[in-house]
């Protein structure tokens, strides 16, 4: 009993999750970086061909502009990729530094000064 | 005992880098990706979104190859500055009609390099306009084609209405050196306005 395309496309992310809220592609910034999870979780499903590049290049942390240019996919592909892979435990996310104008992060910006003086 | 959750996410914290983000803006070929490649520790690198999907919010990937003509590119490169900390350098589109992408990169940039074209500064005026409205920090890098710089600094500044506290430099974008120099400008101006003063 499909229904409707669209309906299924609003229902199955729930049903797939047991109710639980997916990881948002907000989770996914440009310079967020993902890592394979090692060791991976053992579950039944083995992951699509796309997954398996994706997981053999974040054996490294790597950001996930960085990823899409080798993957040479655009970064929106890619991001819902990195959805899934992070719903089946398969890497983590590391956010990017926050950044904010009212409590600015001197001891950060010493950090980066520091680095380009040394280039 | 929460098992194999709490072991990926320890190992990936103890070797996931912070990062952080630069924005090198400004007109049309004014020499945006040319200092992203001459100070990057790596060659530029380049992803192309499909301008179908770049203003989609549903998981609708349906027809995607047929719509991949139209792009928006975006380069960028990486500065590692420490163990644990790397800086990305985006170049944004330049072309005026791909600026609702500049909103996106924005978030969460430190501050942003406005590159001028010596020979035609107006062509950078909505730049210098995108970050003035929003608050975001920037200075102004006047890049010499030729190397050459004609005119002094402060003809540059009086021709763009540029404030006094927004600094200006003149740079050659293929020099790594000169564009270093631009990054520092730009984080001695956050420094400035991060430490209490006094
Ligand atoms: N002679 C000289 N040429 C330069 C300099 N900077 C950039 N160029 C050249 O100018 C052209 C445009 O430079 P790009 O770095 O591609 O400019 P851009 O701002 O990235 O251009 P768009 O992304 O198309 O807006 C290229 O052919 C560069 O090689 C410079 O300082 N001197
Ligand atoms: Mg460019």
């Amino acid at each position: 009993m499909g229904g409707s395309d669209s309906a299924g496309r609003l229902v199955r992310p729930f049903t797939l999750t047991g109710g639980r809220t997916r990881p948002s592609r907000a989770d996914f910034t440009l310079i967020t970086t993902v890592t394979a999870a090692d060791p991976q979780p053992e579950t039944a499903a083995r992951p699509q061909p796309e997954h398996l590049r994706i997981l053999r290049l974040c054996a490294e942390p790597v950001a996930v502009a960085e990823l899409a240019a080798r993957l040479d996919l655009p970064v929106s592909v890619v991001v819902i990729m990195l959805c899934d892979l992070l719903e089946a435990g398969r890497i983590t996310a590391h956010p990017p530094h926050p950044v904010t104008r009212t409590t600015p992060d001197l001891d950060l910006l010493q950090k980066v000064r520091e680095g380009l003086g040394r280039l | 005992m929460a098992g194999s959750d709490t072991t990926a996410q320890a190992s990936a914290d103890r070797s996931a880098p912070d990062t952080v983000k630069i924005l090198i803006a400004g007109g049309f070929g004014v020499g945006k990706t040319t200092m992203v490649g001459s100070v990057s520790e790596i060659a530029p690198l380049r992803t192309e979104e499909p301008l179908t999907m770049a203003g989609l919010d549903v998981d609708d990937l349906d027809g995607v190859e047929e719509k991949r003509a139209t792009t928006v590119a975006m380069d960028f490169g990486r500065i590692t500055v420490s163990d644990d900390l790397v800086l990305y350098l985006f170049g944004t589109p330049g072309q005026q009609r791909f600026w609702f992408m500049w909103n996106d990169l924005a978030l969460g940039a430190l501050g942003a390099v406005v590159l001028v074209d010596v020979r035609r500064p107006k062509s950078s005026f909505a730049a210098i306009d995108f970050f003035e409205r929003r608050n975001i920090p920037f200075v102004i890098a006047v890049n010499g084609f030729h190397g050459e710089h004609p005119y002094p600094v402060e003809d540059i500044r009086e021709s763009l209405t540029l404030p006094e506290s927004v600094p200006v430099l003149l740079c050659d974008a293929r020099e790594r050196e000169s564009s270093r120099d631009v990054l520092i400008a730009l984080i001695d101006r956050l420094i400035a306005q991060a430490a209490p003063a006094g």
